[in-house]
């Protein structure tokens, strides 16, 4: 098991290295932050004033090589914009995120699998089609639509949720969270609800498959033959098994939602993280944008090994080996 | 501050009331301001959000005229070298202590001294020699030359509290560097609010970065009483969310409503729209140096547009009009000179350029190009409004006259860079005067570029004419003001002339609103809360 984690840590450094040279230079290609974040009235001198300050003004190479001094120091650079640390800025806005991400997750599960299960049970009940064809159009319209949608519908028609925006937050272990007010969770849901809409068709679909797969296998038949309740076939036999991919899928679609709800937290204007990455390339913040990508591998890592334990927990044929990763 | 209140249970259809605080005003700004720090970050939403907590020595109004402020009336020496200001008495800052000349010294030290400013206010007292306080309320400033723009530069920084800043004692302002100043703070000290303390008509209450940024009236205002207990200000940096939350009623305010949606709007009894000319010029900018020029074919590597012919021949072939009723849909006021007419500089005699097609095609004969060349134009395609679609029209337009013109419209963060590095042949750019008015476009787009004297600054066409230069030169050491305006007049006639840059409109900037609120448009087109009303 040691070996195992070592490996993977390992694995994540070396990935994280990588990504960052790449984008490193990639953003350095794309522009000069100076020519956006400067006034337009600056003169020549002012101009390249300002590039010395921010130390943009020496070859890229050398940059790099500040660059690489300061990781080993645990530095990940100062915002250009911003004047401060990189990764405390992407830290201060990561719990918006991720309580966004977790509710989003939880709607899609917690809707998600009794509803495919419902329509691979009864795959012939009209409430089975039904549900079938709205986890259609959930994964086939576009992410952006829906969330204007669900803005122009309950924000501007009906008037019963805010558009946008984060609400009161009261401060959990000093950590601000939204969802312990009312007023915090009114401006959660809609948002939530676009981030959980994608990953529900897909849970949908998935628990579907495998419950009217499992259904006709011999355990079950055996379990019903048993006489146990259907409710502990359903509940134990069946969900056990259909699980697995259910929890493969989510886990890369939690990594996603946290590092990449651009699309969600733009439309809601949600303070989180995601906004920060794309107002951060629109400037050309190279410091912030490579910490976050870097912060990002290392999430997916993470992720991903939660994973692999998790599958070892759900099927005990899976065993986690230190020998081969 | 709004707040939302759930009745019954959670997602059951229990009602959300939404109590209104007539006293409370929520805006939307279209991009958020970097610091609350007024002297970190010298670009558009830092300094409209500034004028709200700091006050400058002297004012703008809504048109960029001077106005008073801290300075309540000023004077300057008949050699045109120093300049007297008299202080406002009475003048408090928030935190309740006497603003004085010394707060003035303290706010030009501090300026050079902003930790990793990514646009430094500098520039605005880099003209100043010495800069004394003579008593709590003079301050007299020196210059080396006569500098006609010491005004406007002043009027274009907050100024700060010195002891908030935590420097107590008098203060001596010194070019290189003043003495005795231990430490500056940097701008995070206001972004907590410790520091933010200024004079203005709203006092800090509260910034969460990508969220909000709050504000409370301030009672003790030495100027007319604020309208709104409170405002925030809340980044919502996509178009259509931002319309979404005033008509849900989150916000009262929204600035730049997407265009395409101002008709639906406009006709809608929920909001009102405002709008008001603006300082800001849409311009073509020839490349006047690259011989060959880099997005010119058949030309045998000959660069056109050093031929003031080729030049005309491209101003005649626009039709402007065109552009700002079709692609602008009236959200423009056709151009010819670098700044509107209401501003200081314009020559009132230039009438608008009239389209003239064959009169076009004769000049490119004329010049040595009866079959035309191919071009390409260069813009940004989400920096100004409708910016490609107006370099597509101007495209069109030119095809017609015979250039066959194509668009590279690619988003401002590359297209700034490769204009910096003169990747384009003609390129469309936007220019905000400042309130210096055509002193302004002159001294950053059209006069030569120069180091030293810190011209041409964003003259990426590289356009020189010695001629202009010396006008600008002395109506850059004029003071007096009649001589000052008829020198940019006669600047701005030589520039047109020589066709040296190609002003094609100035945007007119919108403001969509809560139905029954109105406020003042401003030609910066700076979103300034304190002149949002309830309408009669």
């Amino acid at each position: 098991m040691l070996a195992y984690l070592i490996r993977r840590f390992s694995q994540a450094i070396f990935v994280m290295a990588v990504m960052a040279t790449i984008v490193f230079f990639g953003l350095y290609a794309v522009g000069n932050p100076v020519d956006l974040l400067i006034n337009p009235e600056a003169d020549l001198a002012e101009q390249e004033a300002t590039m010395r300050r921010l130390g943009l003004d020496r070859p890229v190479h050398v940059q790099f090589g500040y660059f690489l001094n300061g990781l080993m120091q645990g530095d990940l650079g100062t915002s250009f914009v911003h004047n401060r640390p990189a990764l405390e800025l992407i830290l201060s806005r990561l719990p918006a995120t991720l309580e966004l991400a977790f509710l989003g997750i939880l709607i899609a599960v917690g809707l998600g699998v009794p509803l495919g299960m419902i329509a691979g049970l009864r795959p012939e009940a009209p409430y089975s089609k039904l549900i079938m064809a709205g986890s259609v159009v959930g994964f086939s319209t576009p992410n952006f639509w829906q969330g204007l949608m669900l803005i122009m519908f309950f924000a501007v028609f009906l008037g019963w949720l805010p558009a946008g925006g984060r609400g009161d937050t009261i401060d959990v272990l000093g950590i601000p969270v939204s969802f312990l007010t009312w007023d915090g969770l009114s401006h959660l849901i809609l948002p939530a609800v676009n981030v959980a809409i994608f990953k529900m068709s897909l849970v949908i679909r998935l628990t579907r498959a495998g419950t009217s797969e499992v259904a006709l296998q011999d355990y079950v038949k055996y379990a019903r033959a048993r006489g146990l309740s259907p409710r502990r076939v359903i509940g134990v036999h069946i969900l056990k098994n259909i699980l697995i991919p259910v929890v493969t899928v989510l886990g890369l679609e939690t990594g996603n939602v946290i590092a990449f709800a651009v699309v969600t937290e733009t439309v809601f204007a949600w303070p989180g993280i995601g906004k920060l990455l794309i107002d951060s390339i629109g400037l050309l913040d190279r410091p912030v944008v490579v910490a976050y990508l870097m912060l990002t591998v290392f999430l997916f890592v993470m992720i991903n090994l939660i994973v692999d334990i998790g599958y070892s927990l759900l099927d005990p044929r899976v065993r986690i080996k230190g020998d081969k990763a | 501050m709004k707040k939302m209140t759930i009745a019954a249970v959670a997602l059951s259809l229990g009602a959300v009331t939404q109590p209104v605080y007539a006293q409370s005003l929520t805006a939307a700004f279209a991009s958020e301001p970097s610091s609350i720090d007024p002297l970190y970050h010298n670009l558009g939403p830092n300094n409209a959000t500034r004028k709200h907590m700091f006050e400058a020595l002297v004012g703008e109004d809504e048109n960029l005229g001077i106005v008073p402020m801290l300075a309540e009336n000023w004077s300057i020496s008949a050699d045109g070298l120093t300049w007297t200001f008299k202080l406002r008495q009475g003048v408090k800052f928030h935190d309740g202590s006497d603003f004085s000349s010394r707060d003035f010294l303290y706010t030009a030290c501090r300026i050079p001294n902003v930790p990793n400013s990514p646009s430094s206010m500098a520039g605005f007292i880099k003209s100043a020699q010495t800069i004394e306080a003579p008593d709590a309320a003079t301050v007299t400033v020196t210059t080396a030359a006569p500098y006609p723009l010491l005004l406007t530069d002043f009027a274009s920084f907050g100024v700060v509290s010195a002891s908030a800043n935590g420097h107590e004692g008098p203060v001596t302002y010194s070019k290189g560097g003043c003495e005795g100043i231990a430490s500056y703070p940097d701008s995070n000290a206001y972004n907590d609010g410790s520091a933010a303390v200024g004079t203005g008509p709203y006092k800090f209450v509260e910034f969460v970065p990508g969220e909000k940024i709050v504000m409370a009236r301030n009672d003790a205002y030495w100027g007319d009483a604020p309208h709104w207990e409170q405002i925030t200000i809340r980044p919502i940096t996509n178009e259509g969310a931002r319309v979404a939350a005033l008509l849900a009623g989150d916000v009262d305010v929204i600035e730049k409503p997407p265009v395409q949606d101002l008709e639906r709007l406009r006709a809608d009894p929920k909001v009102n729209v405002v709008q008001g000319a603006s300082s800001r010029v849409i311009y073509l900018h020839f490349d006047h140096q690259g011989e060959p020029s880099p997005m010119i074919e058949g030309t045998d590597g000959k660069n056109p547009f050093k031929d003031v012919r080729v030049r005309k021949a491209v101003s005649l072939a626009i039709d402007r009009g065109l552009i700002v009723d079709r692609i602008m849909g009236g959200l423009a006021v056709p151009a010819r000179q670098l700044v509107p007419d209401f501003m200081v500089g314009t020559d009132p005699a230039i009438a608008l350029e009239e389209p003239n097609l064959s009169e076009a095609k004769r000049l490119l004969s004329e010049a040595g190009y009866p079959n035309g060349f191919k071009l390409t134009i260069g813009t940004p395609n989400d920096r100004y409004i409708n910016d490609s679609k107006i370099a597509q029209a101007v495209a069109q337009m030119l095809t017609r006259a015979g250039i066959q013109t194509d668009v590279d419209a690619v988003t401002a963060s590359v297209f700034f860079n490769r204009r910096n590095n003169y990747e384009f042949s003609l390129y469309l750019a936007g220019w905000g005067a400042s309130g210096a008015g055509m002193a302004s476009p002159l001294r950053a787009l059209v006069a030569s570029q120069n180091k030293e004297k810190g011209l041409g600054g964003t003259n990426r066409g590289r356009y020189s004419n010695p001629e202009l230069d010396a006008v600008i030169g002395e109506a850059l050491a004029t003071v007096e003001p009649a001589k000052h305006k008829a020198l940019l007049a006669q600047a701005s006639k030589i520039v047109v002339e020589d066709v040296g840059i190609l002003p094609l409109h100035f945007e007119v900037t919108p403001w969509a609103l809560r139905a029954g609120l109105t406020m003042e448009p401003r030609a910066d087109q700076h979103t300034v809360l304190t002149t949002v009303r309830p309408e009669d």
